[in-house]
């Protein structure tokens, strides 16, 4: 098929940097001429522009780029970039300190899918008894499965879950973490501090319940656990 | 043959692991087992003194460590249970004299002609103790019901758990009945439920046993004490015999605990 109409050989299109001339069909030399000669004819219009030129599927040496430059350079015009399908001329391009891109690509805006792992905070597990003049130390949050007997201890950074009988001596918040709180199925600590408040617990009567101690206006509150108001 | 070694420890001083070592050791040899007893409180031996064995030392356990003696030379022989011995304990000062890798070996040698080997341990958690955890196949902790006592047994569980020498076994000596029924004193399950470990013996608060100790004569010798026969069923459960627990306490633990699944059962 036939084209019907011939592409315009040099299209000036203003940019956000300056302008745009992308060239046509044809041999260098004469499009080079003709786009000298309509700079020419609008000096003022080029004059100071910053411009930046598409040279097509073109293979462009250095003697070719230099030179446009300098002719560009004559009449007042900054040539900062040359974009080509050739990756000689790119390279070339390159080598005499000119862009080959229109603008450093933007980052491209990172979407977030909606994450639905959630990433938690670290905690050590131990499944076993704490028993009398052992000790479990950590920055983290601490979790129990077993008991902490009487003369056992237990100091966290963080949070401590106890799935058992707490009779130890239990720190939470040690680095003055006060939204630390300590939980247990039966809490029945010798000493509890959470964020170096210790508490003064009333002694239990009654069944043991699941019972959370935290900081409430600077006091460490025991409550009983209860699934509908937590 | 090869032995078993069982080392009764408590923590706490004074809470009857010289009396549970001598007895268990009298009851086991009572039911044809060849028993050694060692005595592994170096500078504080008793051991051949609850035994009535004390007038026939030549050597002990540091002479055997440090080779002035075979261990047969060491061993003393029981003359009224002819597979029961001693090695008694030195009465130097010199606690570091035995290593636990001594005591490793002393019970490898003697594991192929006994059946059990017994090791009293010195209390605390020092030297003596790992020298009599070091070989042990199992652990009996000694724990009298009371608060101390039972805490320092909590300690000795998890130093055996430590070693991997656990799951340790529970013997609570000197229950009184009485005062466990006042709630004057820790009942079983009490004890049981902070130790979580399996129950091995429960024996009464006798004072036989005192008496027996004193005359060097075991308990387990005389057939008439209620102290007695609890060694002799803890010696029955060793050797793998179900026997029920003796109602010692009888009104709480673990009567409650058995009427308890009555119930349950009946439910
Ligand atoms: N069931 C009992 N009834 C009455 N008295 C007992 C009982 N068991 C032990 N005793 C007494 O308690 C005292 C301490 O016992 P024993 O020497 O066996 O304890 P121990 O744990 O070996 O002590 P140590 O830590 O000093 O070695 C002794 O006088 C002993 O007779
Ligand atoms: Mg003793």
């Amino acid at each position: 098929m036939m084209r019907l109409k011939q592409p315009e050989t040099i299209l000036i299109k203003g940019i956000r940097e300056g302008l745009l001339i992308t060239l046509g069909e044809g041999d260098w030399q004469s499009i080079f001429a003709s786009l000298m000669e309509k700079i020419t004819e609008k000096e003022k219009f080029f004059e100071g522009a910053k411009l930046a030129l598409d040279v097509g599927n073109r293979t462009l040496h250095a003697a070719d780029l230099g030179t446009l430059r300098d002719r560009l350079a004559d009449k007042n015009i900054i040539l900062w970039a040359i974009l080509s399908n050739s990756p000689v001329t790119e390279l070339t391009a390159q080598d005499l300190g000119l862009a080959t891109r229109m603008s450093v690509p933007k980052p491209e805006r990172i979407i977030k899918s909606i994450e639905s792992s959630i990433p938690g905070e670290d905690a050590i597990f131990l499944r076993k008894t704490i028993r009398s003049g052992f000790k479990v130390v950590s920055n983290g949050h601490i979790i129990i499965f077993g008991d902490v007997n009487p003369g056992g201890e237990i100091i966290a950074g963080g949070s401590v879950i106890i799935w058992g009988r707490c009779q130890g001596v239990v720190q939470a918040g040690v680095d003055g973490d006060q939204n630390a709180t300590v939980c247990a199925l039966d809490l029945n600590p010798t000493q509890l501090r959470i964020a170096g408040i210790i508490a003064i617990s009333p002694k239990r009567k009654g069944k043991p319940q699941p019972e959370v101690a935290k900081i409430i206006a600077g006091q460490v509150v025991v409550e009983t656990w209860n699934p509908k108001s937590r | 043959m090869n032995a078993k070694v069982v080392t009764i420890s408590s923590g706490k001083g004074g809470v009857g692991k010289t009396t549970t070592s001598a007895n268990l050791a009298v009851a086991l040899a009572q039911e044809n087992q060849k028993v050694v007893c060692i005595d592994g409180d170096i500078g504080l031996r008793n051991l051949d003194v609850i035994l009535g064995l004390e007038n026939r030392i030549v050597y002990d356990l540091v002479d055997v460590v440090e080779g002035r003696c075979r261990i047969r030379q060491a061993m003393i022989r029981d003359k009224r249970l002819p597979e029961l011995f001693l090695i008694p304990a030195a009465q130097t000062r010199d606690k570091s004299a035995v290593s636990p890798s001594d005591m490793i070996r002393l019970c490898e040698e003697l594991r192929d002609e006994m059946d059990w080997i017994i090791i009293d341990s010195p209390a605390g958690i020092e030297r003596g103790f790992r020298n009599a955890l070091a070989p042990a196949d199992l652990v009996l902790v000694v724990t009298n019901p009371e608060v101390s006592s039972v805490r320092d047994a909590d300690r000795i569980i998890g130093l055996v758990e430590a070693e991997e020498k656990g799951p340790a076994q529970l013997i609570l000596n000197r229950v009184n009945p009485s005062l466990t029924k006042r709630g004057d004193m820790l009942s079983t399950d009490d004890v049981l439920e902070l130790l979580a470990i399996k129950l091995i013996g429960v024996i009464p608060e006798d004072e036989s046993v005192i008496v027996a100790s004193n005359r060097g004569q075991p308990v387990t010798f005389a057939n008439n004490s209620k102290a007695g026969q609890a060694f002799h069923n803890i010696a029955k459960r060793l050797l793998g015999e179900e026997v029920p627990f003796m109602d010692i306490e009888a009104n709480n633990g673990l009567m409650n605990k058995l009427a308890k699944m009555m119930k349950f059962r009946g439910d």
